[in-house]
Protein backbone atom coordinates (compact mmCIF):
# COMPACT_ATOMS: atom_id res chain seq x y z
CA UNK A 1 0.00 0.00 0.00
CA UNK A 2 3.07 2.33 -0.14
CA UNK A 3 3.21 2.61 -4.18
CA UNK A 4 2.11 6.59 -4.70
CA UNK A 5 1.18 5.95 -8.37
CA UNK A 6 -1.46 3.40 -7.11
CA UNK A 7 -4.88 5.39 -6.96
CA UNK A 8 -7.07 5.52 -4.71
CA UNK A 9 -8.69 1.95 -4.91
CA UNK A 10 -8.51 0.69 -1.55
CA UNK A 11 -12.15 -0.05 -1.52
CA UNK A 12 -12.14 -1.97 -4.80
CA UNK A 13 -9.37 -4.03 -3.93
CA UNK A 14 -10.50 -5.04 -0.19
CA UNK A 15 -13.67 -5.84 -2.03
CA UNK A 16 -12.44 -8.13 -4.83
CA UNK A 17 -9.97 -9.94 -2.43
CA UNK A 18 -13.29 -10.85 -0.74
CA UNK A 19 -14.12 -12.15 -3.90
CA UNK A 20 -11.41 -14.29 -4.36
CA UNK A 21 -11.63 -15.83 -1.35
CA UNK A 22 -14.17 -18.18 -1.94
CA UNK A 23 -15.42 -19.65 1.74
CA UNK A 24 -15.81 -15.72 2.60
CA UNK A 25 -17.24 -14.64 -0.86
CA UNK A 26 -19.99 -17.63 0.76
CA UNK A 27 -20.34 -15.61 3.70
CA UNK A 28 -20.67 -12.27 2.16
CA UNK A 29 -23.93 -13.84 0.25
CA UNK A 30 -24.91 -15.34 3.51
CA UNK A 31 -25.01 -11.79 4.83
CA UNK A 32 -26.63 -10.28 2.18
CA UNK A 33 -29.31 -12.49 2.03
CA UNK A 34 -29.69 -12.52 5.74
CA UNK A 35 -29.60 -8.81 5.85
CA UNK A 36 -32.17 -8.32 2.92
CA UNK A 37 -34.48 -11.20 4.66
CA UNK A 38 -34.49 -9.45 8.35
CA UNK A 39 -35.50 -5.66 6.50
CA UNK A 40 -37.90 -6.88 4.83
CA UNK A 41 -39.55 -8.72 7.72
CA UNK A 42 -42.63 -6.45 7.93
CA UNK A 43 -43.30 -7.99 4.44
CA UNK A 44 -42.31 -11.44 4.75
CA UNK A 45 -42.50 -12.30 8.07
CA UNK A 46 -45.52 -14.75 8.29
CA UNK A 47 -46.58 -13.06 11.14
CA UNK A 48 -46.28 -9.92 13.46
CA UNK A 49 -42.93 -10.11 16.03
CA UNK A 50 -45.96 -9.66 19.11
CA UNK A 51 -48.63 -11.57 17.89
CA UNK A 52 -49.81 -14.05 20.55
CA UNK A 53 -51.24 -17.33 20.27
CA UNK A 54 -51.71 -18.82 24.19
CA UNK A 55 -53.10 -21.65 22.66
CA UNK A 56 -49.97 -22.51 20.61
CA UNK A 57 -47.29 -22.18 23.29
CA UNK A 58 -44.02 -23.77 23.17
CA UNK A 59 -45.06 -25.54 20.06
CA UNK A 60 -42.63 -27.68 17.90
CA UNK A 61 -41.31 -26.53 15.03
CA UNK A 62 -44.56 -27.32 12.17
CA UNK A 63 -45.77 -26.46 8.39
CA UNK A 64 -47.27 -22.99 10.20
CA UNK A 65 -44.56 -22.34 12.39
CA UNK A 66 -40.83 -23.31 10.98
CA UNK A 67 -39.35 -22.56 13.95
CA UNK A 68 -42.25 -23.31 16.64
CA UNK A 69 -42.98 -21.21 19.16
CA UNK A 70 -42.23 -19.61 22.07
CA UNK A 71 -43.82 -19.86 25.72
CA UNK A 72 -46.22 -17.02 24.62
CA UNK A 73 -46.99 -18.70 21.45
CA UNK A 74 -45.25 -16.30 19.00
CA UNK A 75 -43.51 -17.39 15.84
CA UNK A 76 -39.99 -17.93 16.41
CA UNK A 77 -38.89 -17.33 12.39
CA UNK A 78 -41.42 -13.76 12.43
CA UNK A 79 -39.02 -13.13 15.87
CA UNK A 80 -36.22 -14.19 14.30
CA UNK A 81 -36.46 -11.67 11.51
CA UNK A 82 -37.54 -9.00 12.97
CA UNK A 83 -34.79 -9.62 15.82
CA UNK A 84 -32.17 -9.44 12.88
CA UNK A 85 -33.60 -6.28 12.13
CA UNK A 86 -32.72 -4.31 15.26
CA UNK A 87 -29.06 -6.27 15.83
CA UNK A 88 -28.41 -5.52 12.45
CA UNK A 89 -29.54 -1.97 13.02
CA UNK A 90 -27.61 -1.53 16.08
CA UNK A 91 -24.72 -3.19 14.21
CA UNK A 92 -24.48 -1.32 11.56
CA UNK A 93 -25.67 2.07 13.22
CA UNK A 94 -23.37 2.25 15.83
CA UNK A 95 -20.55 0.97 13.49
CA UNK A 96 -21.09 4.09 11.51
CA UNK A 97 -20.88 6.16 14.82
CA UNK A 98 -18.00 4.67 16.06
CA UNK A 99 -16.38 5.19 12.42
CA UNK A 100 -17.23 8.67 12.27
CA UNK A 101 -16.30 9.60 15.95
CA UNK A 102 -12.76 7.60 15.42
CA UNK A 103 -11.87 8.46 12.46
CA UNK A 104 -12.11 12.13 13.18
CA UNK A 105 -10.73 12.08 16.46
CA UNK A 106 -7.89 9.90 15.42
CA UNK A 107 -7.09 11.55 12.12
CA UNK A 108 -6.49 15.31 14.06
CA UNK A 109 -4.66 13.86 17.10
CA UNK A 110 -2.26 12.42 14.70
CA UNK A 111 -2.00 15.31 12.29
CA UNK A 112 -1.77 17.84 15.44
CA UNK A 113 0.80 15.55 16.86
CA UNK A 114 3.06 16.73 20.30
CA UNK A 115 1.10 18.13 23.41
CA UNK A 116 -2.01 17.81 21.73
CA UNK A 117 -1.69 14.28 20.75
CA UNK A 118 -0.65 13.15 23.64
CA UNK A 119 -3.70 14.67 25.79
CA UNK A 120 -5.92 13.58 23.41
CA UNK A 121 -4.45 9.89 23.63
CA UNK A 122 -4.43 9.87 27.29
CA UNK A 123 -8.17 10.72 27.18
CA UNK A 124 -8.84 7.51 24.97
CA UNK A 125 -6.96 5.62 27.67
CA UNK A 126 -9.02 7.33 30.43
CA UNK A 127 -11.95 5.66 28.73
CA UNK A 128 -10.56 2.98 27.77
CA UNK A 129 -10.43 1.75 31.19
CA UNK A 130 -13.95 2.78 32.13
CA UNK A 131 -15.83 -0.25 33.37
CA UNK A 132 -18.36 -0.33 30.26
CA UNK A 133 -21.00 -1.71 31.64
CA UNK A 134 -21.31 1.11 34.43
CA UNK A 135 -21.13 3.74 31.76
CA UNK A 136 -24.39 2.35 29.91
CA UNK A 137 -26.50 2.09 32.99
CA UNK A 138 -25.94 5.54 33.78
CA UNK A 139 -26.52 6.58 30.56
CA UNK A 140 -30.11 4.57 30.86
CA UNK A 141 -30.80 6.06 34.19
CA UNK A 142 -30.42 9.73 32.71
CA UNK A 143 -31.76 9.03 29.04
CA UNK A 144 -34.26 6.40 30.05
CA UNK A 145 -34.37 3.07 28.26
CA UNK A 146 -34.13 3.80 24.23
CA UNK A 147 -32.80 2.21 21.31
CA UNK A 148 -30.91 5.19 20.88
CA UNK A 149 -29.32 5.26 23.55
CA UNK A 150 -27.72 1.67 22.94
CA UNK A 151 -26.15 2.82 19.54
CA UNK A 152 -25.03 6.10 21.37
CA UNK A 153 -23.28 3.95 24.33
CA UNK A 154 -21.73 1.26 22.16
CA UNK A 155 -20.32 3.87 19.49
CA UNK A 156 -18.96 6.06 22.36
CA UNK A 157 -16.86 2.79 23.58
CA UNK A 158 -16.18 1.33 20.01
CA UNK A 159 -14.70 4.22 18.29
CA UNK A 160 -11.81 4.04 21.03
CA UNK A 161 -9.68 1.57 18.72
CA UNK A 162 -10.96 3.18 15.69
CA UNK A 163 -8.84 6.40 16.92
CA UNK A 164 -5.96 4.67 18.16
CA UNK A 165 -5.39 2.89 14.54
CA UNK A 166 -6.18 5.84 12.60
CA UNK A 167 -4.13 8.32 14.74
CA UNK A 168 -1.48 5.39 13.96
CA UNK A 169 -1.47 5.38 10.12
CA UNK A 170 -1.85 9.17 10.31
CA UNK A 171 1.47 9.75 12.35
CA UNK A 172 3.02 6.89 9.69
CA UNK A 173 1.94 8.81 6.70
CA UNK A 174 2.63 12.18 7.86
CA UNK A 175 6.45 11.96 7.31
CA UNK A 176 5.73 10.43 3.72
CA UNK A 177 7.34 12.58 0.90
CA UNK A 178 4.12 13.40 -0.67
CA UNK A 179 2.40 14.92 2.32
CA UNK A 180 5.27 16.82 2.81
CA UNK A 181 5.11 18.17 -0.62
CA UNK A 182 1.69 18.88 0.06
CA UNK A 183 2.32 20.81 3.04
CA UNK A 184 5.17 22.72 1.27
CA UNK A 185 2.53 23.26 -1.31
CA UNK A 186 0.97 25.29 1.46
CA UNK A 187 -1.99 22.66 1.59
CA UNK A 188 -4.16 23.24 4.47
CA UNK A 189 -3.95 20.59 7.23
CA UNK A 190 -7.76 20.26 6.41
CA UNK A 191 -7.06 19.28 2.98
CA UNK A 192 -4.15 17.21 3.69
CA UNK A 193 -6.31 15.08 6.13
CA UNK A 194 -9.06 14.82 3.68
CA UNK A 195 -7.31 14.49 0.20
CA UNK A 196 -4.19 12.74 1.48
CA UNK A 197 -4.31 11.08 4.29
CA UNK A 198 -7.82 9.76 4.34
CA UNK A 199 -7.48 7.48 1.04
CA UNK A 200 -4.52 5.97 2.36
CA UNK A 201 -5.72 4.94 5.24
CA UNK A 202 -9.64 3.64 3.79
CA UNK A 203 -8.36 -0.17 3.84
CA UNK A 204 -7.16 -0.07 7.79
CA UNK A 205 -10.53 1.88 8.61
CA UNK A 206 -12.52 -0.50 6.82
CA UNK A 207 -10.70 -3.78 7.85
CA UNK A 208 -11.68 -2.01 11.38
CA UNK A 209 -15.08 -1.31 10.49
CA UNK A 210 -15.66 -4.89 9.23
CA UNK A 211 -14.63 -6.37 12.22
CA UNK A 212 -16.79 -3.83 14.84
CA UNK A 213 -19.80 -5.02 13.32
CA UNK A 214 -19.84 -8.04 15.10
CA UNK A 215 -18.35 -6.92 18.13
CA UNK A 216 -21.24 -4.06 18.75
CA UNK A 217 -23.84 -6.94 17.81
CA UNK A 218 -22.43 -8.68 20.62
CA UNK A 219 -22.29 -5.98 22.70
CA UNK A 220 -26.08 -5.12 21.96
CA UNK A 221 -26.80 -8.57 22.85
CA UNK A 222 -25.14 -8.92 25.91
CA UNK A 223 -26.67 -5.36 27.20
CA UNK A 224 -29.98 -6.89 26.06
CA UNK A 225 -29.53 -9.83 28.32
CA UNK A 226 -28.99 -8.05 31.37
CA UNK A 227 -31.89 -6.52 30.51
CA UNK A 228 -30.27 -3.23 29.81
CA UNK A 229 -30.63 -3.19 25.95
CA UNK A 230 -34.18 -4.04 23.49
CA UNK A 231 -36.90 -3.99 25.64
CA UNK A 232 -39.93 -6.28 25.11
CA UNK A 233 -41.73 -7.31 23.25
CA UNK A 234 -39.73 -5.79 20.71
CA UNK A 235 -36.72 -8.91 19.90
CA UNK A 236 -33.37 -8.85 19.43
CA UNK A 237 -31.41 -11.70 18.86
CA UNK A 238 -29.88 -11.38 22.08
CA UNK A 239 -33.24 -11.37 23.98
CA UNK A 240 -34.39 -14.53 21.53
CA UNK A 241 -31.20 -16.32 23.11
CA UNK A 242 -32.19 -15.38 26.86
CA UNK A 243 -36.02 -16.76 26.58
CA UNK A 244 -34.79 -19.93 24.79
CA UNK A 245 -31.73 -20.88 27.51
CA UNK A 246 -34.34 -19.95 30.17
CA UNK A 247 -36.62 -22.61 28.20
CA UNK A 248 -34.12 -24.96 26.68
CA UNK A 249 -35.21 -27.80 28.84
CA UNK A 250 -38.91 -27.85 27.32
CA UNK A 251 -38.45 -25.80 23.80
CA UNK A 252 -35.02 -26.17 22.70
CA UNK A 253 -36.19 -25.15 19.52
CA UNK A 254 -36.62 -22.01 21.26
CA UNK A 255 -32.62 -22.07 21.73
CA UNK A 256 -31.16 -23.57 18.63
CA UNK A 257 -33.21 -21.10 16.40
CA UNK A 258 -31.83 -18.23 17.51
CA UNK A 259 -28.74 -18.68 18.52
CA UNK A 260 -27.73 -20.77 15.08
CA UNK A 261 -28.77 -17.09 13.53
CA UNK A 262 -26.80 -15.43 15.67
CA UNK A 263 -23.78 -17.43 15.69
CA UNK A 264 -23.69 -17.98 11.58
CA UNK A 265 -23.95 -14.25 11.10
CA UNK A 266 -21.06 -13.19 13.75
CA UNK A 267 -18.69 -16.24 12.08
CA UNK A 268 -19.57 -14.52 8.81
CA UNK A 269 -18.75 -10.81 10.19
CA UNK A 270 -15.49 -12.25 11.51
CA UNK A 271 -14.78 -14.38 8.37
CA UNK A 272 -15.27 -11.49 6.08
CA UNK A 273 -13.74 -9.02 7.94
CA UNK A 274 -10.34 -11.32 8.06
CA UNK A 275 -10.52 -12.02 4.57
CA UNK A 276 -10.65 -8.14 3.98
CA UNK A 277 -7.56 -7.67 6.51
CA UNK A 278 -5.67 -10.38 4.58
CA UNK A 279 -6.79 -8.23 1.17
CA UNK A 280 -5.81 -4.89 2.36
CA UNK A 281 -2.32 -6.36 3.74
CA UNK A 282 -2.83 -5.80 7.47
CA UNK B 1 13.65 0.01 30.64
CA UNK B 2 13.50 0.28 34.24
CA UNK B 3 13.07 4.41 32.97
CA UNK B 4 9.70 2.71 30.71
CA UNK B 5 8.70 0.88 33.59
CA UNK B 6 8.40 3.69 36.45
CA UNK B 7 7.32 6.28 33.37
CA UNK B 8 4.08 3.94 32.94
CA UNK B 9 3.12 3.34 36.79
CA UNK B 10 3.44 7.32 36.93
CA UNK B 11 1.33 7.53 33.69
CA UNK B 12 -1.22 5.22 35.58
CA UNK B 13 -2.36 7.29 38.71
CA UNK B 14 -4.20 10.46 37.13
CA UNK B 15 -5.85 7.78 34.47
CA UNK B 16 -7.26 5.95 37.42
CA UNK B 17 -7.98 9.39 39.42
CA UNK B 18 -9.56 11.16 35.92
CA UNK B 19 -11.95 7.58 36.34
CA UNK B 20 -13.06 8.21 39.82
CA UNK B 21 -13.40 11.75 39.66
CA UNK B 22 -15.52 11.40 36.35
CA UNK B 23 -17.75 8.63 37.72
CA UNK B 24 -18.31 9.97 40.75
CA UNK B 25 -19.76 13.55 38.77
CA UNK B 26 -21.64 11.30 36.37
CA UNK B 27 -23.78 9.42 39.12
CA UNK B 28 -24.74 12.38 41.05
CA UNK B 29 -25.84 14.05 37.85
CA UNK B 30 -27.98 10.85 36.94
CA UNK B 31 -31.67 11.43 38.36
CA UNK B 32 -33.26 10.07 41.28
CA UNK B 33 -31.32 9.44 44.62
CA UNK B 34 -30.34 5.99 46.49
CA UNK B 35 -33.19 6.33 48.77
CA UNK B 36 -36.11 6.82 46.61
CA UNK B 37 -36.70 2.83 45.78
CA UNK B 38 -40.25 1.30 45.83
CA UNK B 39 -41.53 2.61 48.97
CA UNK B 40 -42.12 5.62 49.54
CA UNK B 41 -40.20 8.02 52.12
CA UNK B 42 -41.49 10.71 53.34
CA UNK B 43 -39.55 14.22 52.78
CA UNK B 44 -38.36 14.73 56.26
CA UNK B 45 -36.87 11.02 56.47
CA UNK B 46 -35.02 11.92 53.74
CA UNK B 47 -33.90 14.82 54.55
CA UNK B 48 -32.45 12.87 57.74
CA UNK B 49 -31.27 10.06 55.46
CA UNK B 50 -29.20 12.91 53.53
CA UNK B 51 -27.90 14.63 56.47
CA UNK B 52 -26.89 11.42 57.96
CA UNK B 53 -24.71 10.27 55.32
CA UNK B 54 -23.77 13.60 54.44
CA UNK B 55 -25.56 13.85 51.22
CA UNK B 56 -26.59 17.43 51.79
CA UNK B 57 -23.39 18.95 51.42
CA UNK B 58 -22.55 20.88 48.37
CA UNK B 59 -21.13 18.81 45.48
CA UNK B 60 -17.97 19.68 46.05
CA UNK B 61 -17.39 19.14 49.52
CA UNK B 62 -18.76 15.21 49.66
CA UNK B 63 -15.79 14.61 46.98
CA UNK B 64 -13.07 15.73 49.22
CA UNK B 65 -15.13 13.55 51.66
CA UNK B 66 -14.89 10.93 49.61
CA UNK B 67 -11.12 11.40 48.23
CA UNK B 68 -10.18 11.82 51.85
CA UNK B 69 -11.66 8.44 52.89
CA UNK B 70 -10.33 6.57 50.37
CA UNK B 71 -7.08 7.40 51.32
CA UNK B 72 -7.87 5.78 54.44
CA UNK B 73 -9.06 2.88 52.52
CA UNK B 74 -12.31 3.89 53.57
CA UNK B 75 -15.05 3.34 50.92
CA UNK B 76 -17.33 3.98 53.17
CA UNK B 77 -21.88 2.15 54.04
CA UNK B 78 -23.20 1.03 51.60
CA UNK B 79 -27.14 3.14 51.27
CA UNK B 80 -28.96 -0.28 49.66
CA UNK B 81 -27.81 -3.11 52.17
CA UNK B 82 -27.94 -1.92 55.66
CA UNK B 83 -25.64 -2.49 58.03
CA UNK B 84 -23.01 -3.52 55.34
CA UNK B 85 -19.66 -1.65 54.20
CA UNK B 86 -18.74 -1.72 50.62
CA UNK B 87 -15.75 -2.95 51.54
CA UNK B 88 -16.81 -5.99 53.34
CA UNK B 89 -19.45 -6.36 50.40
CA UNK B 90 -16.25 -6.13 47.77
CA UNK B 91 -13.73 -8.31 49.63
CA UNK B 92 -16.89 -11.46 50.35
CA UNK B 93 -18.11 -10.99 47.23
CA UNK B 94 -14.93 -9.98 44.53
CA UNK B 95 -13.00 -12.92 45.82
CA UNK B 96 -15.84 -15.51 44.30
CA UNK B 97 -15.56 -13.11 40.99
CA UNK B 98 -11.93 -12.79 40.98
CA UNK B 99 -11.44 -16.53 41.69
CA UNK B 100 -13.58 -17.61 38.65
CA UNK B 101 -11.61 -14.88 36.88
CA UNK B 102 -8.56 -16.22 37.33
CA UNK B 103 -9.78 -19.83 36.55
CA UNK B 104 -10.94 -18.54 33.51
CA UNK B 105 -8.17 -16.84 32.46
CA UNK B 106 -5.81 -20.17 33.07
CA UNK B 107 -8.01 -22.21 30.86
CA UNK B 108 -7.97 -19.11 28.33
CA UNK B 109 -4.34 -19.02 28.23
CA UNK B 110 -3.67 -22.88 28.41
CA UNK B 111 -6.55 -23.70 25.41
CA UNK B 112 -5.51 -19.94 23.34
CA UNK B 113 -1.70 -21.01 23.26
CA UNK B 114 -1.91 -24.81 22.96
CA UNK B 115 -4.27 -24.52 20.05
CA UNK B 116 -3.13 -21.57 17.94
CA UNK B 117 0.49 -23.32 18.17
CA UNK B 118 -0.77 -26.62 17.08
CA UNK B 119 -3.00 -24.60 14.65
CA UNK B 120 0.31 -22.91 12.99
CA UNK B 121 2.19 -26.16 13.01
CA UNK B 122 -0.27 -28.33 11.16
CA UNK B 123 -1.39 -25.33 9.24
CA UNK B 124 -1.05 -27.01 6.16
CA UNK B 125 -3.16 -30.11 6.76
CA UNK B 126 -7.01 -30.93 7.83
CA UNK B 127 -5.99 -31.11 11.67
CA UNK B 128 -4.74 -27.13 11.27
CA UNK B 129 -8.07 -25.94 9.50
CA UNK B 130 -9.97 -27.86 11.46
CA UNK B 131 -8.63 -26.27 15.11
CA UNK B 132 -8.92 -22.74 13.26
CA UNK B 133 -12.48 -23.54 12.41
CA UNK B 134 -13.05 -24.53 16.40
CA UNK B 135 -11.22 -21.40 17.39
CA UNK B 136 -13.65 -19.41 15.26
CA UNK B 137 -16.69 -20.96 16.84
CA UNK B 138 -15.22 -19.83 20.38
CA UNK B 139 -15.44 -16.42 19.10
CA UNK B 140 -19.54 -16.74 17.47
CA UNK B 141 -20.63 -18.69 20.64
CA UNK B 142 -21.45 -16.01 23.44
CA UNK B 143 -21.07 -17.21 26.90
CA UNK B 144 -24.97 -16.87 27.28
CA UNK B 145 -25.21 -19.78 24.40
CA UNK B 146 -22.52 -21.51 25.69
CA UNK B 147 -23.08 -21.40 29.13
CA UNK B 148 -26.87 -22.95 28.60
CA UNK B 149 -25.38 -25.48 26.03
CA UNK B 150 -22.63 -26.68 28.79
CA UNK B 151 -25.45 -26.95 30.96
CA UNK B 152 -27.45 -29.00 29.24
CA UNK B 153 -24.81 -31.25 28.26
CA UNK B 154 -22.97 -31.79 31.16
CA UNK B 155 -25.21 -30.93 34.46
CA UNK B 156 -28.38 -32.24 33.12
CA UNK B 157 -28.00 -34.83 30.55
CA UNK B 158 -24.57 -36.68 31.58
CA UNK B 159 -24.78 -35.38 35.44
CA UNK B 160 -21.57 -34.22 35.76
CA UNK B 161 -21.40 -31.09 37.49
CA UNK B 162 -23.97 -29.15 39.16
CA UNK B 163 -25.87 -27.12 36.94
CA UNK B 164 -26.11 -23.92 39.00
CA UNK B 165 -24.69 -22.32 42.06
CA UNK B 166 -21.51 -22.06 43.77
CA UNK B 167 -21.00 -25.19 47.11
CA UNK B 168 -18.81 -28.01 45.58
CA UNK B 169 -15.10 -27.24 44.16
CA UNK B 170 -16.63 -28.80 40.84
CA UNK B 171 -18.64 -26.01 40.34
CA UNK B 172 -16.38 -23.56 39.24
CA UNK B 173 -15.55 -25.91 36.12
CA UNK B 174 -18.31 -24.62 33.80
CA UNK B 175 -18.57 -21.39 34.51
CA UNK B 176 -14.88 -20.72 33.49
CA UNK B 177 -15.15 -22.41 30.89
CA UNK B 178 -18.20 -20.49 29.48
CA UNK B 179 -16.30 -17.81 30.41
CA UNK B 180 -12.74 -18.39 29.53
CA UNK B 181 -13.73 -19.76 25.62
CA UNK B 182 -14.46 -16.64 23.86
CA UNK B 183 -10.97 -15.45 24.71
CA UNK B 184 -9.06 -18.91 24.35
CA UNK B 185 -10.30 -18.32 20.76
CA UNK B 186 -9.06 -15.22 20.41
CA UNK B 187 -5.51 -15.79 21.80
CA UNK B 188 -5.57 -18.51 19.44
CA UNK B 189 -6.04 -16.49 16.42
CA UNK B 190 -3.49 -14.22 17.04
CA UNK B 191 -1.18 -16.55 18.07
CA UNK B 192 -1.69 -18.70 15.05
CA UNK B 193 -1.44 -15.64 12.78
CA UNK B 194 1.79 -14.53 14.40
CA UNK B 195 3.28 -17.82 13.87
CA UNK B 196 2.16 -17.94 10.33
CA UNK B 197 3.53 -14.57 9.64
CA UNK B 198 6.58 -15.03 11.10
CA UNK B 199 7.90 -18.37 9.42
CA UNK B 200 8.17 -16.67 6.36
CA UNK B 201 10.30 -14.33 7.49
CA UNK B 202 14.29 -14.16 6.46
CA UNK B 203 15.43 -14.53 10.03
CA UNK B 204 13.64 -17.99 10.30
CA UNK B 205 15.00 -19.51 6.96
CA UNK B 206 18.54 -18.48 7.93
CA UNK B 207 17.89 -20.55 11.11
CA UNK B 208 16.51 -23.81 8.73
CA UNK B 209 19.48 -23.12 6.63
CA UNK B 210 22.29 -23.31 9.94
CA UNK B 211 20.57 -26.51 10.51
CA UNK B 212 18.56 -26.06 13.91
CA UNK B 213 15.64 -28.33 14.19
CA UNK B 214 12.37 -27.10 13.50
CA UNK B 215 11.46 -27.31 17.01
CA UNK B 216 14.32 -24.93 17.96
CA UNK B 217 13.18 -22.71 15.37
CA UNK B 218 9.73 -22.70 16.58
CA UNK B 219 10.59 -22.17 20.27
CA UNK B 220 13.51 -20.28 20.35
CA UNK B 221 13.51 -18.07 17.32
CA UNK B 222 9.35 -17.46 16.24
CA UNK B 223 7.61 -17.69 18.95
CA UNK B 224 9.22 -15.04 20.83
CA UNK B 225 7.70 -12.65 18.27
CA UNK B 226 4.71 -14.47 17.29
CA UNK B 227 3.16 -14.14 20.40
CA UNK B 228 3.27 -10.62 20.79
CA UNK B 229 -0.21 -9.71 19.66
CA UNK B 230 -1.53 -12.44 22.01
CA UNK B 231 0.83 -10.51 24.73
CA UNK B 232 -0.62 -7.09 24.16
CA UNK B 233 -4.41 -8.60 23.42
CA UNK B 234 -4.27 -10.33 27.13
CA UNK B 235 -4.18 -7.00 29.55
CA UNK B 236 -7.81 -6.33 28.02
CA UNK B 237 -8.79 -9.84 27.88
CA UNK B 238 -7.50 -10.64 31.37
CA UNK B 239 -9.24 -7.83 32.72
CA UNK B 240 -12.72 -8.45 31.11
CA UNK B 241 -12.38 -11.84 32.60
CA UNK B 242 -11.63 -10.38 36.02
CA UNK B 243 -14.86 -7.79 35.92
CA UNK B 244 -16.66 -9.16 32.51
CA UNK B 245 -18.55 -12.32 34.56
CA UNK B 246 -21.89 -10.61 35.31
CA UNK B 247 -23.51 -13.07 32.48
CA UNK B 248 -21.62 -15.52 33.56
CA UNK B 249 -22.77 -15.41 37.31
CA UNK B 250 -26.41 -14.87 36.33
CA UNK B 251 -26.34 -17.68 34.25
CA UNK B 252 -24.81 -20.51 36.47
CA UNK B 253 -26.21 -18.03 39.64
CA UNK B 254 -23.16 -17.19 41.31
CA UNK B 255 -22.63 -15.00 44.00
CA UNK B 256 -19.99 -12.82 42.93
CA UNK B 257 -19.63 -8.95 42.64
CA UNK B 258 -21.32 -8.59 38.95
CA UNK B 259 -25.24 -8.52 40.29
CA UNK B 260 -24.00 -6.16 42.88
CA UNK B 261 -22.20 -4.03 40.49
CA UNK B 262 -25.57 -3.76 38.30
CA UNK B 263 -28.17 -3.54 41.09
CA UNK B 264 -25.62 -0.64 42.69
CA UNK B 265 -26.27 1.50 39.64
CA UNK B 266 -29.82 0.58 39.02
CA UNK B 267 -30.33 1.88 42.82
CA UNK B 268 -28.30 4.75 42.68
CA UNK B 269 -26.02 3.07 45.62
CA UNK B 270 -23.13 5.84 45.64
CA UNK B 271 -20.22 4.23 47.71
CA UNK B 272 -21.48 0.96 45.97
CA UNK B 273 -21.27 2.03 42.97
CA UNK B 274 -17.55 4.00 43.38
CA UNK B 275 -16.44 0.78 45.04
CA UNK B 276 -17.24 -1.56 42.04
CA UNK B 277 -15.86 1.27 39.50
CA UNK B 278 -12.89 1.41 41.44
CA UNK B 279 -11.67 -2.00 41.73
CA UNK B 280 -12.70 -3.00 37.66
CA UNK B 281 -10.75 -0.05 36.58
CA UNK B 282 -7.76 -0.35 39.22
CA UNK B 283 -8.11 -4.05 37.46
CA UNK B 284 -8.27 -2.94 33.72
CA UNK B 285 -5.49 -0.44 34.31
CA UNK B 286 -3.01 -3.07 36.07
CA UNK B 287 -3.58 -5.55 33.98
CA UNK B 288 -2.96 -3.27 30.64
CA UNK B 289 0.33 -2.75 32.95
CA UNK B 290 1.20 -5.85 32.89
CA UNK B 291 0.52 -7.03 29.41
CA UNK B 292 2.80 -3.78 28.29
CA UNK B 293 5.52 -4.62 30.64
CA UNK B 294 5.51 -8.11 29.28
CA UNK B 295 5.59 -6.76 25.88
CA UNK B 296 8.68 -4.70 26.69
CA UNK B 297 10.54 -7.82 28.12
CA UNK B 298 9.72 -9.60 25.31
CA UNK B 299 10.73 -7.20 22.57
CA UNK B 300 13.10 -4.75 24.39
CA UNK B 301 12.78 -1.76 21.27
CA UNK B 302 8.94 -1.11 22.51
CA UNK B 303 10.41 -0.05 25.67
CA UNK B 304 13.13 1.92 23.84
CA UNK B 305 10.72 3.44 20.99
CA UNK B 306 8.34 4.62 24.23
CA UNK B 307 10.74 6.60 26.71
CA UNK B 308 12.12 8.41 24.21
Amino acid sequence: MSEPEKPKGAFAEAVSAVLRDKPAAACLAFLGVSVLLCFLAPIIAPFAHDEQNLALACSAPSATHWFGTDMLGRDILSRVLYGGRISYAVGLLATAVAMLIGVSYGMVSGMAGGRTDALMMRFVDIVYSLPFTIFVILLTLAFGRSLWLIFAAIGAVEWLTMARIVRGITLDLKSRQFVEAAVALGQTKTRIMLRHILPNALGSILVCAALTVPSVMLLESFLSFLGLGVQAPLPSWGTLVKDGAEYMEDAPWMLVFPALFFSLTLYALNRVGESLSRGVGR
Amino acid sequence: MIRYFLKRLAEALPVFLAIITAVFFMVRFVPGGPFDGERPVSPETLAALDKYYGLDKPLAEQYFVFLKNLARGELGPSYKYGGWSVNEILAEKAAVSLKLGACALLVALALGLLSGFAAAAFSKSKIGAAISGFSLLGICLPSFVLGPILILAFALRLDLFNAMGWNAPSDIVLPSITLALFYAAWIARLVRNGVLDESERGYVRTAYAKGLSPLRVYSVHISRNAIQPAVSYLGPAAAAMMTGSFVVETIFQIPGLGRFFISSALDNDYTMIMGCVMLYSAFIIIFNLISDFLLALINPRIAKEMSK
